[in-house]
């Protein structure tokens, strides 16, 4: 079982609020899915390389230059909060 | 099913402004009930087809998804046009871009004809985690019709559009499809460019066609495919016309068989897939028993890796840039007292998020980012992705022997709505037979197979071919050549 001071500090770290029920459910949902996984501990990967792309596609390499987007109105418009044309946010220090 | 539209199009037996109202007619009628659509387009879908209408009575050549309606999953970008991924988090969110699986639909004159319901962010096997609610599915009102793209499935199932664009990371487009009773087809990773897709497992994410036919899939297929250079993932498809490929022939094919998987079917699946082996059979294909040992660490290994690129892929959803923020639930508690300054950043963060993202979404970040935390890495992510290669190499020996192996798509039928609510756990096994084709990033479909009778009512199953990495040729060929000849 996954301690609640454990589930606190992954949300933490995760920035998602929980309240007290949601802690609770969250806890035990994730303890069964991890006893669940344990199956993988079977697994013999001794000197298994991981895998992050399947496809095996090489680096594609390109020019990292800028170029102009269409449609910064649009962007503009979804700002929460806006103040002349830029993007309201709280203090961050 | 797009072949006879586009005739009657380009015979002038119908319109396709004409087309277009009919599909918004279905829609006003069935709707209601079904829930599949979220947005509607119609002011956009007239304009579309009066284009297409023009170019017909000018006497020129129209693409085969030229003025065809089809309706467009809410998790990818529709430029000026609402695109909530199903998420209370975006609800007031209006995509500054086109998706490049939209572009391309554009492009060919496809019409648009509204945005389609889903699970929260595409996760889901229900459509049960929308924050719009649950799409019914159109072959019984108290049954899900899968998920996460069960919008798109219910539309084409019930007449409202006729293709439909899903995404697929471990199922989403061919559990709906088996449950509605149409085809649904998870592109090769890489075929189809992901950028506009709103991220939810980028190793697994693929966007693809949910149609009535085969053929329809080859078509819509054909339209989004290709490099894209916004997607480094992407690859070529040099212009390929799948539905060129589509000879109704598959003697000599080899399709592989997983034993284990056979025998623990319900008994009416096992008649289903029975059927289906003989049906292959009976038209040339050599059907061939294979071991595929690994297959058992699939959903597991897919249930570390992607929760983990979820909780990286979701830290955008955070108010700042867009969509909904919380930031004044002390003011609202605490009357006139301005706090607005004094709360923090991470207050900002936490609130939005806490009221804004829905529980499977929450437990999906909880789980990716336990599994990611010091002290986890290597038991959990590391040790998934190093199984992730043991079953891509036993996948490697097997395609030695077949050119590609059949499965149900699904364990069973649609299940009732709330029957799977209550235990996350019970909702993964839906993706069982599945996710495996997202871990490998082979292309795979599924087609319906029949029905099963349950409380008297005939509900649809689909059958799954996976194929090799980059062969939806010859995925399309064997399912279309079933298809063909079912009766």
């Amino acid at each position: 079982m996954i301690s609640k001071d454990e589930i606190k500090h992954i949300a933490a770290l995760a920035r998602v609020g929980l309240d007290e029920v949601e802690m609770e459910k969250i806890s035990k949902d994730l303890s069964s899915i991890l006893d669940w996984m344990e199956e993988l501990k079977t697994a013999d990967v001794e000197g298994v390389e991981p895998t992050a792309h399947i496809t095996g596609l090489a680096n594609r390499m390109r020019n990292d230059t800028a170029r102009e987007f269409g449609n910064k109105e649009g962007i503009v418009k979804l700002f929460p909060e806006e103040k002349n044309g830029y993007d309201k946010v709280k203090s961050v220090l | 099913m797009i072949r006879e539209l586009h005739q009657k199009l380009i015979d002038k037996k119908i319109t396709s402004v004409q087309l277009t109202e009919q599909y918004f007619a279905v829609i006003e009628k069935k709707d209601k009930d079904l829930n599949a659509y979220l947005t509607l387009t119609k002011e956009v879908a007239l304009a579309q087809a009066e284009k297409v209408d023009e170019k017909i009575a000018r006497g020129e050549e129209i693409n085969l998804l030229e003025g065809i309606p089809g309706a467009i999953k809410d998790v990818l970008c529709t430029q000026g046009v609402r695109t909530t991924a199903g998420s209370k988090i975006l609800d007031n969110y209006i995509a500054p871009y086109d998706a490049t699986v939209v572009t391309r639909l554009k492009e060919v004159g496809a019409v648009m004809l509204g945005k389609v319901n889903c699970d929260e962010f595409a996760m889901g096997s229900s459509t049960e985690n929308s924050a719009y609610g649950v799409t019914k599915n159109p072959h019984d009102l108290s049954r899900v019709p899968g998920g996460s793209s069960g919008g798109s499935a219910a539309a084409v199932a019930a007449g409202e559009a006729a293709w439909a664009l899903g995404t697929d990371t471990g199922g989403s487009i061919r559990l709906p499809a088996s449950f509605c009773g149409i085809v649904g087809l998870k592109p090769t990773y890489g075929r189809v460019s992901r950028y506009g897709l709103m991220a939810m497992a980028s190793s697994f994410d693929q966007v693809g066609p949910m149609t009535a036919s085969v053929e329809d899939a080859a078509i819509v297929l054909s339209a989004i495919a290709g490099h894209d250079k916004r997607d480094a993932t992407s690859t070529d498809s040099f212009d390929k016309k799948f539905e060129d490929y589509l000879t109704g022939e598959v003697k000599g094919m080899k399709i592989g068989i997983i034993k284990e998987y056979q025998e623990g079917l319900s008994t009416g699946m096992k008649k289903v897939m029975e059927a289906v082996i003989e049906k292959y059979k009976k038209l040339g294909a050599e059907i061939v028993e294979i071991e595929l040992p690994t297959f058992k660490y699939a959903l597991a290994t897919y249930y570390i890796i992607q929760p983990c690129e979820v909780s990286s892929n979701l830290a955008r959803f955070d108010g700042i840039k867009y969509g909904m923020r919380n930031d004044d639930k002390k003011i609202s508690d605490l009357n006139d007292i301005d706090f607005a300054e004094d709360k923090n950043l991470l207050e900002t963060y936490l609130d939005t998020r806490q009221y804004n993202l829905g529980a499977e979404v929450k437990r999906r970040i909880m789980l990716g980012t336990y599994s990611l935390s010091s002290g986890y890495y290597d038991a959990y992510y590391l040790r998934a992705q190093k199984v992730r290669t043991l079953i891509k190499k036993d996948f490697e020996r097997v395609l030695k022997e077949v050119d590609m192996v059949l499965t149900p798509t699904g364990v069973s039928p649609a299940f009732k709505i709330g029957e799977k609510t209550d235990d996350p756990l019970q909702m993964y096994l839906e993706d069982i037979f599945t996710v495996t084709a997202n871990i490998l990033g082979v292309p795979a479909i599924s087609v319906p197979a029949g029905t099963i009778k349950v409380e008297d009512k005939d509900l649809p199953v689909g059958f799954q071919l996976m194929g090799k990495w980059f062969d939806e040729e010859n995925l399309l060929r064997a399912a279309d050549a079933y298809e063909k000849n079912k009766k």
